[in-house]
């Protein structure tokens, strides 16, 4: 189990390294940030002076090797627009993120799970057929014309909830359930195909022969097998959700880490660029790991490296 | 073909599914012949007028109505889908070359070969897709090129791990050990032998991935990172429409639905041919 672990853990910071030095080499291309930081007509001399001073005068490999060090120590340098650090930068938009996300994926997961396992018990009837067609809606939908068709109905026709911004409660529903249509869309329709192979192995038939009680049969015998992929994909989206639903929050003026990473690409400013996609990037291999502990609870094969 | 039209026949979601895309892929083709006026020139005198259906309020000729400018909607969105689906498709079909060859030498080769790609694709999985595609067009301007590039680029790896672990259970077969005996180069086995029994799941990931990339093209020109204006687009249609959301609903309201649809179409050929083909990539997707 230490040796599975460790073994995670060096993929896992691999994948933090490619991650920085990709963007690190990319966010280089987008251009030089000085002539946006200064007031236009400043002179060359002053342009010369605060290219210097961030350092974006050296040798490129250059600058990668002393920020990486620096990165290593916590520190991705000052944000051009904030002046601030920018991971603090970053860290800010985090709980707004989160609140966001966690609303979405808790919202998501209980009515895909629910709507999955109906329409895998109640296989070939009515209901079934109601929340396959719910969920094929669900995942067909772009969520961003979503969010706008959720904004004319409940904010510009009954004007009962607010269009855009954040701080109470009002200002989480519509983004949360914007992003929670899409995760129980997907998650009601893999459980329901996980459901059913399960349902149809062996091992399923010999429970019920065996005379033991249907709940039981569902609860430790299906259940627990069917959740192996379903827990896969909600890992994956958890992830991609704390590393800011870009788009979500720019239809709902949310300000979270997505929004705070597209405006920060459109300003050329490199170290809330690097910081806020290494602190997605983080979360989101530490996301992976926490996955790959919990197959081995659900599954002891897994657990004992067979 | 003539089983597959059978099977198809036998699939009510699958057939509508194909049917349905065949109408819009259609429609995307013949669309100049239509006789549609045109999506880049606006009438200012009839700028924001709502559908006809709507009411008499509306002059005539604009079905889905007009947006700010008084260009016709109908027209934006049937332009718009041409070059969506061109897009989307090439960029299925170089993320799905570029995916397959990496995983079938992956997949053939194993060891380190196999190792130093599966870490390129943690790497790639560590990294939001929609943050990597608008860093990259941010760097490199949104042409035509550049989006089926990043869109690609997505797109890859989802070929390149199924298909490598087909290749895994491949190789070991009896037809590929029989080429090796007779002599057979590694290219040769690769490309003649493994290669045509990995086209089937390489075809369902491309049909499943078309979907994902026609959405998150729309999605790069909400944020205005798309094909640039004049040239219309649905998300670049929805992002101009937010602003009027209060008084012209129809703006927003019907590019979504064509994205929608279309989205909805190849979704329901996807899960069909990935049943009909393949029961087994149901769960492990």
């Amino acid at each position: 189990m230490i040796r599975f672990m460790l073994g995670k853990l060096t993929e896992a910071a691999i994948a933090v390294w490619g991650v920085i030095t990709i963007v690190f080499f990319v966010s280089r291309v987008l251009g030089d940030p000085t002539a946006l930081l200064l007031p236009t007509g400043a002179s060359d001399a002053e342009l010369a002076a605060l290219r210097s001073a961030l350092g974006l005068d050296q040798p490129l490999l250059q600058q990668y090797f002393s920020s990486m060090g620096a990165m290593l120590r916590g520190d991705f340098g000052v944000s051009f627009q904030h002046m601030r650090p920018a991971l603090d930068v970053v860290l800010e938009r985090m709980p707004a993120t989160a609140s966001l996300a966690f609303t979405a994926l808790a919202l998501g997961v209980l009515f895909g799970a629910i709507a999955g396992t109906i329409a895998a018990l109640k296989r070939g009837k009515l209901a079934e057929f109601i929340v396959m067609i719910a969920a094929l809606l669900g995942q067909a939908t772009p969520v961003f014309w979503l969010g706008l068709m959720l904004i004319l109905f409940f904010s510009v026709q009954l004007g009962w909830l607010p269009s855009s911004g954040s701080g109470s409660l009002a200002h989480l529903v519509l983004p949360a359930l914007t992003l929670a249509v899409f995760v129980s869309a997907s998650i009601a329709r893999l459980l329901r195909s996980s459901l059913l192979d399960i349902l149809g192995e062996d091992y399923v038939r010999t429970a019920r022969a065996k005379g033991l009680l249907p709940q039981t049969i569902f609860t430790w015998h299906v259940a627990r097998n069917a959740l192996i992929p379903v827990v896969t994909m909600i890992g994956i989206i958890a992830g991609e959700l704390l590393g800011g639903s870009v788009v979500t929050e720019t239809v709902f003026g949310w300000p979270g880490v997505g929004r705070l990473i597209v405006q920060a690409i459109q300003n050329q400013d490199f170290p809330v660029i690097q910081a806020g996609v290494a602190v997605v990037a983080v979360i989101f291999v530490f996301i992976n790991l926490a996955i790959d502990l919990l197959y081995g609870f659900l599954d002891p094969r897994i657990r004992q490296g067979r | 073909m003539k089983a597959f039209f059978s099977a198809l026949l036998k699939s009510p979601s699958g057939l509508a599914g194909f049917v349905l895309l065949s109408l819009f892929i259609a429609i995307a083709i013949f669309a100049p012949m239509a006789g549609l006026v045109s999506p880049i020139r606006g009438d200012l005198m009839a700028r924001l007028s709502p559908p006809t259906w709507t009411g008499p309020f509306s002059p005539g000729a604009h079905p889905l109505g007009t947006d700010e400018v008084g260009r016709d909607i109908l027209s934006r969105i049937v332009n718009g889908s041409r070059l969506t689906l061109l897009l989307a498709t090439t960029a299925v079909v170089l993320g799905g070359i570029v995916g397959t060859l990496l995983g079938i030498i992956a997949g053939f080769y194993g060891g380190i070969v196999d190792r130093i790609l599966m870490r390129l694709v943690d790497i790639q999985l560590a990294l939001p897709l929609m943050l990597l595609a608008l860093l990259v067009v941010a760097a490199l301007g949104p042409s035509f090129v550049n989006l089926v590039i990043v869109l690609a680029l997505t797109s890859w790896i989802r070929y390149a791990r199924i298909i490598r672990g087909q290749v895994f259970a491949l190789r070991e077969r009896e037809f590929v050990q029989s080429a090796y005996a007779i002599g057979a180069s590694t290219w040769r086995i690769m490309l003649r032998h493994i290669l045509p029994n990995v086209l089937t799941p390489a075809l369902v990931v491309a049909t499943l991935e078309l979907a994902r990339i026609i959405i998150m093209d729309a999605a790069l020109s909400f944020l205005g990172l798309g094909v640039q204006p004049p040239n219309p687009s649905w998300g670049r249609m929805l992002a101009d429409g937010r602003v009027y959301i209060s008084t012209a609903w129809w703006i927003v309201t019907f590019p979504g639905l064509a994205i929608l649809l279309t989205v909805l179409s190849v979704n329901l050929l996807g899960d069909w041919l990935r049943d009909h083909f393949d029961p087994k990539m149901r769960t492990s997707r």
